[in-house]
């Protein structure tokens, strides 16, 4: 009986430190979630705070994620204050100066390429307008080569006991998303010009990789539900114009979408925006292979 | 081997410094803030916040009849280096005529220890109970709880040290505690160097994805010396008591509860708060005033619970009740009525609710009912708000 006990005891213990051996990060969006376990494999214990069903604009600093900031060894956030709302509040009181920003355990994923949309001004009249740019950079996947490329790094450098096999497991991601990236643009040829209408201002990197002509927004100013007043405008601009679809995320309401289709010829078309957001989008090669079915499936 | 040494090429190349970062703003100066808050208040029958059984003090009160400005508050912030975090809170308050600047908060963090600890130092509001460490632009009601009020005279800020640990656990687990100069309500300044200290606990968590909680025990041991009734400035409230001094110990405890939902995780859309605290108070010590003196122990309970729910964006209903009571002892009676302590008619019991609406993440209108039974007395209040923030706009606590 003891010998059980004893035995139980030490695996266990050998167990949790495993476990705890194990590089500890924190992803702010699934996207980088789904990156981080590419990249780190069994190597790394991915917590993702945030699901596709969620506004990121839109998070509360809940005990939840500060308890699993306070364990991370590494951070990884979009940035360009896409997280405003919540971030430096778990930030100040995770208590884990590893993770603090300007340290190496915290990685911003806006500060890895360059954003669209950097506004010329700076007034809380043109809306929830982020000073670095658009954020939503996650949708263009040359941007996510680039995360990924300084996130093997950071992996390497917080685990150099692991630097090989971060490198091999980093290029060899590296190698299957640009032939990924490949059939995409091959696939997606066909949607050059296609015209659309999104519901917030998050496709701006989708639409300037594949060539899709924004049209409208359904919101007014970016964070500002759409108003009676404005979708009058976008379905007389539609009228005008023509647009195919009218894009809006998963976690995103969509009854503007549905009122804007009943009148016009525009599809509604829910995309799944980031991983998680639709049963096929379980990693980042199913997100963009089920985006670009989907806007095919709407151009036809 | 070809496609190796590719990869190998896309690594190096489309690395870019590990250092790189981008801030939110690229200045070195502070992020600065500014709420601007007030409201048009319309009493029947309690047009000042007098609660039998209790001293009141800080800034319990209510909002002046007619319109008048709450706190228009100054908030900046910055990292000082690595190792600290600076942050000032200074609200301008309007007091007969006058207006008065006052330092709510100027305190400084330790934000680079190990093992999860963090210090603070300064002036700062306490980490006891849940609502107290909410800045007042950011409560759901345009006033704070009678027991709030009551206990903590609105909202409890001092000059002291805070300690806190965090678990390294799933569950949030913290643990802090505060030792304060005891310049304020609850306490009052005597000739010790430490006029309270206070100790808490928070344990919190998810349940799925929908779920979240947050539970918390405090503990407030205050020496007050020389304490009257009455305020530092007054928005309206008594001053007729304020001749009569308490001095000896008032303890306090605080439990807090807080439960919040919002379907599929999202609370953009809809999402639901129902949270409550319990305070229980004892006091013991000497009560006295020019010529007479007598020795006063009291034994004092509030709770409130409220409940406020999103039903579509940027509209929100909220319900909250509030209840004291207090049993105090006096060896003097008539100087434990002088000094507001007689505990006949300490029922008081609010009933409010509230409809807010928030054009942006800046702005928010608020209507507010409340019709309270207080010493025997019932009366009514419609307040209407406004809360607007200038500049940049922090993250908010839990």
């Amino acid at each position: 009986m003891r010998k059980i006990l004893l035995t139980m005891l030490v695996t266990s213990l050998l167990w949790a430190d495993s476990a705890a051996a194990r590089l500890q990060i924190f992803a702010c969006e699934p996207e980088w979630g789904a990156l981080a376990s590419e990249l780190g494999g069994e190597l790394v214990s991915v917590f993702t705070a945030t699901t596709a069903q969620q506004d990121p604009h839109h998070i509360q600093a809940r005990p939840a994620l500060i308890a699993q900031l306070r364990r991370a060894d590494l951070a990884i956030c979009t940035g360009a204050e896409l997280e405003a709302g919540w971030l430096s509040m778990l930030q100040r009181r995770a208590n884990n100066p590893r993770t603090a920003p300007g340290s190496l355990g915290f990685l911003e994923a806006a500060a890895q390429v360059e954003l669209l949309e950097r506004p010329q001004r700076l007034d809380r009249a043109d809306g929830d307008v982020h000073a670095s740019g658009n954020p939503h950079l996650h949708l263009d996947p040359r941007n996510i080569a680039r995360v990924a490329a300084a996130l093997s790094q950071r992996l390497i450098a917080l685990d150099p006991g692991n630097a090989d096999a971060y490198r091999r497991r980093g290029e060899d991601f590296q190698q299957r998303w640009q032939a990924a990236i490949a059939t995409w643009e091959q696939r997606a040829r066909p949607l050059q010009g296609m015209r659309i209408v999104v519901a917030h201002n998050d496709w701006v990197y989708l639409e300037r990789w594949l060539g899709l002509q924004r049209i409208a927004a359904l919101e007014p100013r970016p964070g500002i539900p759409p108003s009676s007043g404005h979708l009058a405008t976008v379905l007389a601009k539609v009228q005008q114009e023509g647009a195919t679809a009218v894009l809006y995320a998963a976690y995103q309401d969509r009854r503007p979408a549905d009122w804007l289709a009943a009148r016009s010829p525009v599809q509604p078309l829910r995309l799944p925006y980031t991983v998680g957001g639709s049963q096929r989008a379980t990693d980042l090669f199913g997100l963009f292979d089920e985006t670009i079915d989907l806007l095919l499936e709407a151009l036809q | 081997m070809r496609k190796m040494t590719l990869g190998a090429l896309l690594l190096g190349t489309l690395a870019q410094p590990v250092a790189a970062q981008l801030s939110d703003s690229a200045a070195y100066n502070p992020a600065l803030s500014l709420t601007l808050m007030g409201q048009y208040a319309n009493y029947h029958k309690l047009d000042e916040l007098r609660l039998p059984g209790f001293q009141l003090g800080g800034e319990a009160g209510l909002p002046e009849q007619g319109f008048s400005l709450d706190h228009t508050e100054l908030t900046l912030s910055a990292n000082i280096d690595p190792h600290f975090y600076g942050q000032v809170s200074a609200a301008l308050v309007d007091h007969d005529g006058v207006t008065k600047l006052e330092l709510e908060e100027a305190f400084v963090e330790a934000t680079a220890l190990p093992a999860g600890l963090r210090l603070t130092f300064g002036r700062f509001f306490s980490g006891v109970g849940y609502l107290n460490s909410h800045h007042r632009h950011s409560w759901d009601f345009v006033d704070a709880p009678l027991p709030v009020q009551a206990f903590l005279g609105g909202g409890y800020y001092d000059d002291g040290l805070q300690l806190t640990w965090l678990a390294p656990s799933a569950l949030f687990v913290e643990l802090g505690a505060e030792t304060f100069r005891g310049g304020s309500f609850p306490a009052a300044k005597g000739d010790d160097d430490v006029g309270a200290y206070t100790v808490f606990a928070h344990v919190g968590g998810d349940i799925g994805f929908e779920h979240s909680w947050q539970l918390g025990v405090s503990q407030l041991w205050a020496k007050p010396a020389e304490r009257t009734a009455g305020h530092d400035h007054a928005h309206h409230h008594h001053h007729h008591h304020a001749a009569i001094a308490f001095t000896g110990n008032s303890d306090l405890t605080i439990v807090d509860a807080v439960w919040k939902w919002a379907p599929g995780g999202n609370l953009r859309a809809r999402h639901l708060t129902v949270q409550a605290e319990y305070f229980l108070r004892r006091e013991s010590g000497e009560l006295h005033e020019a010529g007479a003196s007598g020795r006063y122990s009291g034994r004092q309970k509030g709770w409130y619970a409220q409940t406020v729910y999103q039903f579509m964006p940027r509209w929100r209903v909220g319900l909250r009740h509030d209840r004291l009571t207090s049993d105090n002892r006096g060896s003097d009676p008539q100087l434990l009525a002088e000094a507001g302590l007689a505990d006949a008619d300490s029922a008081a019991r609010r009933y409010s609710a509230m409809v807010d609406f928030s054009p942006s993440e800046f702005s928010r209108f608020r209507l507010q009912l409340t019709r309270s039974e207080i010493g025997g007395e019932s009366g009514s209040a419609i307040f209407l708000q406004y809360i607007m923030s200038l500049g940049a706009h922090g993250a908010h606590r839990f």
